[in-house]
């Protein structure tokens, strides 16, 4: 498959937040307004695409099955340690993340303020390396998947916190203000989203 | 004693829900609930990693440094996961495959984690297992009700047992493309908080803004509240 169609296959056919449900909880939590929005789905981005190749190069090169030949252990398998060694490797990027930032661009790193530290449990994240793994990509295309799902997520989050600052000022029946009706508005904006596989076939 | 004991259980259940009303948790439980079956599998993997993961961290929650105590935290559940997913793998492989990463996402679901840095690590291990439970149950009954939905209206069966005859099949039930899709939990979930928040009127979010009827003048009340 070549790698730009593997960009817009994942930012958008499979767009990690709104057909894989992942990391619905910032998703939720940080969409209120768009300036907080913007600065998260940055976040995401840029770690997504640095944590997915990391990841890529340690499943290939020390977990996967046969992967320790080159220490004479051809026959270990340590791809069961998988999970937890992707959470530590993205808890590791995103802290070396905020010490380059701070010390680079200080002004970035404040703006991403609490974002940071939080994308360790965002599920994006470690969806985006689980699902490299599952489906066997290359090193590039690892990248380039990493890459295209952070942004995929970025235009979602932005996407509904367009909508939700204008929701702000509707008048919903109680029981559907705030999150009811933000469940309701992501799934239409899912919906929407559930065109884009059309363009591949078309 | 025993009240501390019940409420710990039973008050996630509605009144604490971790999905309808913390917003905690919820990836999962729209990415699984296609059909009964992977939704029933998915409570049971997640509540005993709840119940568990509370419980050993509530047993040493006197021994762990407060400034590393995340990562304990997240060592501790990660290492749970592993064991469910390699027992997955073992026993049930084909559901394991239908839940793909879901059950290695329990690592990053947001109501282990919450429960242990909030409620674990400030009780003892029975309360807390009891809490434990209490959340997975909760969880559960967000999740069963949005699959059972889903599988009935999307394709006619519950547990894969045939309920209403298909019209492909000779019935007379068409059945619903949109529930086998990804929006649709998210409508059935909004739903249902909606329905929840009817009965329990005590959940409403107060407004951020108050839309002014149109009859007053300008700035003879104070609703605009900005």
């Amino acid at each position: 498959m070549d790698h730009l169609t593997l960009f817009f296959e994942a930012a958008f056919i499979q767009n990690l937040a709104l057909t894989f449900f992942l990391g619905m909880c910032m998703f939720l939590a940080v969409s209120k307004r768009m300036d907080t929005a913007l600065g998260f789905g940055l976040a995401v981005f840029v770690v997504q695409t640095v944590t997915v190749p990391v990841n890529h190069l340690i499943h290939q090169h020390l977990l996967r099955s046969g992967a320790l030949a080159w220490a004479g252990l051809s026959e270990v398998d340590l791809s069961f340690l998988g999970l937890i060694t992707y959470v530590g490797v993205i808890a590791a990027m995103v802290q070396v993340m905020e010490m380059v930032l701070e010390r680079y661009a200080p002004a970035l790193a404040r703006s991403f303020g609490i974002f940071l530290p939080l994308l360790t449990v965002n599920c994006a994240i470690l969806g985006g390396s689980l699902f490299m793994v599952q489906r066997d990509y290359s090193f590039s295309q690892s990248v380039v998947y990493g890459a295209g799902s952070g942004f995929g997520w970025a235009i979602a989050i932005a996407l509904l916190a367009g909508v939700r600052e204008r929701l702000k000022y509707a008048d919903p029946p109680a029981g559907l203000r705030g999150l009811g009706l933000t469940f309701i508005v992501v799934g239409l904006i899912s919906l929407a989203f559930m065109a884009f596989p059309g363009i591949r076939t078309g | 004693m025993k009240n501390e004991a019940a409420k710990a259980l039973l008050h996630p259940l509605i009144d604490d829900n971790p999905v309808t009303v913390q917003i905690l948790g919820v990836c999962s439980a729209l990415a699984v609930t296609k059909s009964l079956s992977t939704a029933l599998v998915m409570c049971v993997a997640l509540t005993s990693v709840l119940i568990l993961a509370s419980t050993t961290i509530s047993i040493i929650r006197r021994h762990i440094a407060h400034n590393v105590r995340l990562i304990v935290q997240i060592t501790i559940i990660a290492s749970l996961v592993i064991v469910v997913d390699q027992l997955m793998m073992a026993f049930a492989y084909g559901m394991s495959k239908q839940l793909s990463v879901f059950v290695g996402l329990i690592v990053t679901n947001c109501i282990v984690l919450g429960r242990a840095e909030t409620f674990a690590m400030n009780n003892r291990p029975g309360l807390s297992a009891l809490d434990g439970l209490g959340n997975g149950v909760g969880y559960s009954l967000v999740l069963i009700t949005v699959g059972t939905v889903r599988e009935l209206a999307g394709s006619g069966t519950l547990l894969g047992v045939v309920v209403l005859p298909l019209t492909a099949d000779g019935g007379w039930f068409v059945p619903m493309q949109l529930m086998l899709l990804p929006p649709s939990a998210f409508f059935i979930i909004g739903l249902l908080i909606w329905a929840i928040r009817s009965w329990r009127a005590e959940q409403v979010e107060v407004p951020e803004y108050r839309v002014a009827r149109a009859e007053e003048p300008p700035g003879s009340t104070q609703q605009w509240t900005i």
